[in-house]
């Protein structure tokens, strides 16, 4: 059998096409970004035409995926986190519709935020759905679980969410690899349960609850779900990843449930916990199931996890502070060093946010009471030394209304920093807003003409911000295009001032390529 | 056997060049392998390192527990600090001796440098330096790679040598030969 090594991103993504996938809707996000990347590169997928160019934002590809799996093909989407809150209306309703072809929800989490604002556990949006969650321990189930997945979505007619976290998505290890299957033919359903009228709508979701015992049946019974039921004081409860910490840190032999799919294997976690004193719970991410399992086992039994202060209650979890719950001490020969400092990541040399940041606190500088309202990618590291130009970074898109609402407070001058991905992936709606009401706000759209964060995807609205802004209605006089370099500092700083100046929406664009991508094209030219 | 592994430096110095080298001889060696890399924000000029893990037996967790490294292989001497609660008691530190000062509070380099050479094994070699001799400045983490193999023991010279060339082998001849070249140096110094 042919093994490969591959990162866990690229398991699902090859898993993926190997079970028939016809189509990738996504929006980068570390730490999901490889399985399109991976589709996008493959030669299979480029011989079968499988769709995987990058959607505008994750609502966007969710249900462009809906509509692939209404014609009856497999559908994969996939994001960070924290794009299910943009999906989740979608992805909700895409539960109550139920799906035709197969469809996978990928959704990777990043505990311990290594590139993230928060740690949301994706588990929770499962449940909040009530559709199987599939949580693979290792690459290799990551690969083999697609095409599980796709089946088990077929069968009950429901989406299935997979959920990663960043060490499994990032974690390169060999995978054995399987014979690819053929994808499903043009099948358009023609049911009317994907229309969610009231009537209809109450129909469907009354026969989502009662395919709730189902899914329970097919989780107890899953090849991913092992248990390992005998006498001990303390039972263990691990899924996903966590599992591999726990062997590392005492072997194979332990009373044990290994979930990697949900509905909670309800069955087995009640055998284990007859067996056993107490329970505690392994789990990355949010306590999720050590919630559930107190709910299975009544007040009356010990359950313990994160909650109880056994584990660190925010954080990922990690091979030491595994070991650490379970009474494994940890043998350390070295202190930390003493000359050492911190080295937080920075904006490139020669990357034009530098200069859009330099231009806008000299201008701000004579506004003592401004605020820069920031965003989703790389310029966030405008909040960061030298500059410390923002205010705030929330959510993709917020820098627009958040400035907008500080304006309708009396906030001035008020200012957005958006990039070029993350305007046409959220910030468009917004600006709508401020121009119907002629909030009194300046937007700059720093155009590095990709997604930059992620590693250079391509961006929706690249060669259209002009038209886009005209078109939402900003006043054409107040749209203005700069070129961010230090030799034109003074012609921005006077744009900037002008249009702070004007009461009313105005947008400034500083345009200018990303060093990455342009070292990455100069590069490809010079191989040629 | 087994060999666990951190590879470390800063964002863009090239460690996952490394870490894919030697997972690809692991691999042709017929060994057991998991690798944990960081993506995203932290490559841009900030702190990098990767978890590599080799080894003879299954592996469980993509993550090294503290106190367990055997090899620390830093592209930057302070870089190669920022983890010493990781190293073993017996464990071994091969890094870049030249600071990449890119921070306002970057320590004392003749500090940094006496503080790794108080380690009861640490091997510190200018690869930039050498890389140069090669008229390849940026196959200064293949002249790393070389020291490493030094030091490896679970996989050969000969075993990572055929891995540089079957990486770089899609480059031409000469691209191949110049990281070769750098590799060697490595080896040797």
């Amino acid at each position: 059998m042919e093994k490969r090594l591959l990162l866990g991103d690229e398991a699902i993504a090859l898993g993926a096409i190997h079970a028939g996938l016809s189509g990738v809707y996504a929006y980068p996000g570390t730490p999901s970004t490889e399985i399109t990347e991976f589709i996008q590169s493959n030669k299979l997928a480029q011989e079968r035409n499988i769709h995987s160019r990058w959607s505008t934002n994750e609502k966007t590809a969710m249900e462009a995926a809906l509509g692939m799996s209404y014609a009856g093909k497999r559908a994969l989407v996939c994001m960070k986190h924290v794009g299910m809150n943009v999906c989740a209306d979608a992805f909700v309703n895409s539960a109550v519709t139920g799906v035709n072809g197969g469809l996978v929800v990928l959704a990777a989490d990043d505990p311990s935020m290594h590139s993230s604002q928060n740690e949301q556990d994706s588990r929770f949006y499962g449940k909040f759905a009530m559709i199987p969650i599939f949580e693979p321990t290792n690459q290799q189930e990551a690969y083999d679980m697609m095409a599980d997945a796709f089946a088990l979505s077929e069968k009950l007619h429901l989406p299935i969410l997979m959920r990663v976290v960043t060490r499994l998505a990032h974690s390169r290890a060999a995978v054995e690899i399987k014979d690819p299957i053929a994808e499903n033919g043009l099948n358009p359903d023609s049911g009317r349960h994907w229309v969610l009228l009231p009537g209809i709508a109450r129909k469907q979701y009354l026969g989502l609850v009662e395919k709730q015992a189902e899914m329970l049946n097919v989780a107890e019974a899953s090849k991913y779900n092992m248990s390992k039921v005998k006498k001990a004081k303390t039972g263990i409860v691990a899924c996903g990843i966590a599992y591999n910490y726990v062997c590392e840190a005492i072997g194979t032999d332990a009373a044990v449930v290994k979930v990697s799919q949900y509905p909670l294997p309800e069955k087995q976690i009640r055998q284990l916990a007859e067996s056993c004193e107490e329970l505690m719970i392994f789990e990355d991410g949010q306590p999720v199931v050590e919630n559930d399992v107190r709910a299975i086992l009544g007040t009356g039994y010990t359950v313990k996890g994160r909650l109880t202060g056994d584990l660190p209650r925010t954080g990922e979890l990690d091979p030491d502070n595994v070991a650490k719950a379970l009474g494994v001490a940890t043998e350390l020969t070295f202190a930390p060093a003493k000359n050492l400092a911190n080295r937080p990541p920075q904006l490139c040399k020669g990357c034009g946010h530098r200069d859009v940041y330099t231009a806008l606190n000299q201008v701000a500088a004579e506004y003592p009471n401004h605020r820069i309202f920031g965003d989703i990618g790389c310029y966030t590291l405008g909040a960061l030394p030298p500059f410390q130009s923002l205010a705030s970074c929330v959510d993709m898109g917020a820098s627009i209304t958040m400035a907008k609402g500080a304006a309708d407070a009396g906030l001035f001058p008020s200012i957005a920093v958006i990039g070029d991905s993350t305007f046409t992936h959220s910030g468009m709606t917004g600006l709508l807003d401020a121009v119907n009401e002629n909030s009194n706000i300046t937007v700059v759209i720093s155009d590095n003409l990709t997604t930059g964060m992620t590693g250079g995807q391509d961006s929706a609205g690249t060669n259209k911000f002009e038209a886009i802004c005209l078109g939402l209605g900003v006043d054409p006089a107040h749209v203005r295009v700069v070129v961010p370099l230090p030799q034109n500092m003074e012609e921005i700083t006077k744009i900037i001032r002008e249009e702070i100046e004007y009461k009313g929406v105005s947008v400034i664009i500083p345009r200018r390529e990303c060093m990455q991508t342009l070292q990455r094209h100069l590069r490809e030219k010079k191989n040629k | 056997m087994k060999k666990d592994i951190i590879l470390c430096g800063v964002g863009g110095q090239g460690i996952l060049s490394i870490a894919t080298i030697i997972g690809q001889a692991a691999t042709e060696a017929g060994l057991y392998l998991k690798q944990a890399e960081v993506h995203g924000m932290s490559q841009r000029g900030g702190d990098v390192q990767s978890n590599l893990r080799l080894s003879t037996e299954p592996i469980f967790s993509d993550l090294i527990p503290k106190g367990k490294v055997d090899m620390i292989v830093s592209m930057e001497p302070m870089e190669a600090l920022r983890y010493l609660p990781y190293l073993a008691a017996d464990g071994v530190v091969v890094t870049n001796s030249k600071n990449f000062v890119n921070i306002p509070d970057y320590p004392d380099a003749a500090a940094v440098e006496q503080e790794l050479k108080a380690l009861p094994k640490s091997v510190l070699l200018d690869i930039e330096d050498l890389a140069k001799q090669t008229k390849n400045p940026k196959g200064a983490n293949m002249v790393l790679l070389g020291k490493v193999a030094a030091h490896l023991e679970i996989l050969s010279a000969d075993q990572l040598r055929n891995a540089v060339s079957r990486i770089f082998q899609r480059k031409g001849a000469e691209v191949v030969e110049s990281n070769l070249k750098a590799f060697d140096l490595g080896l040797n110094a």
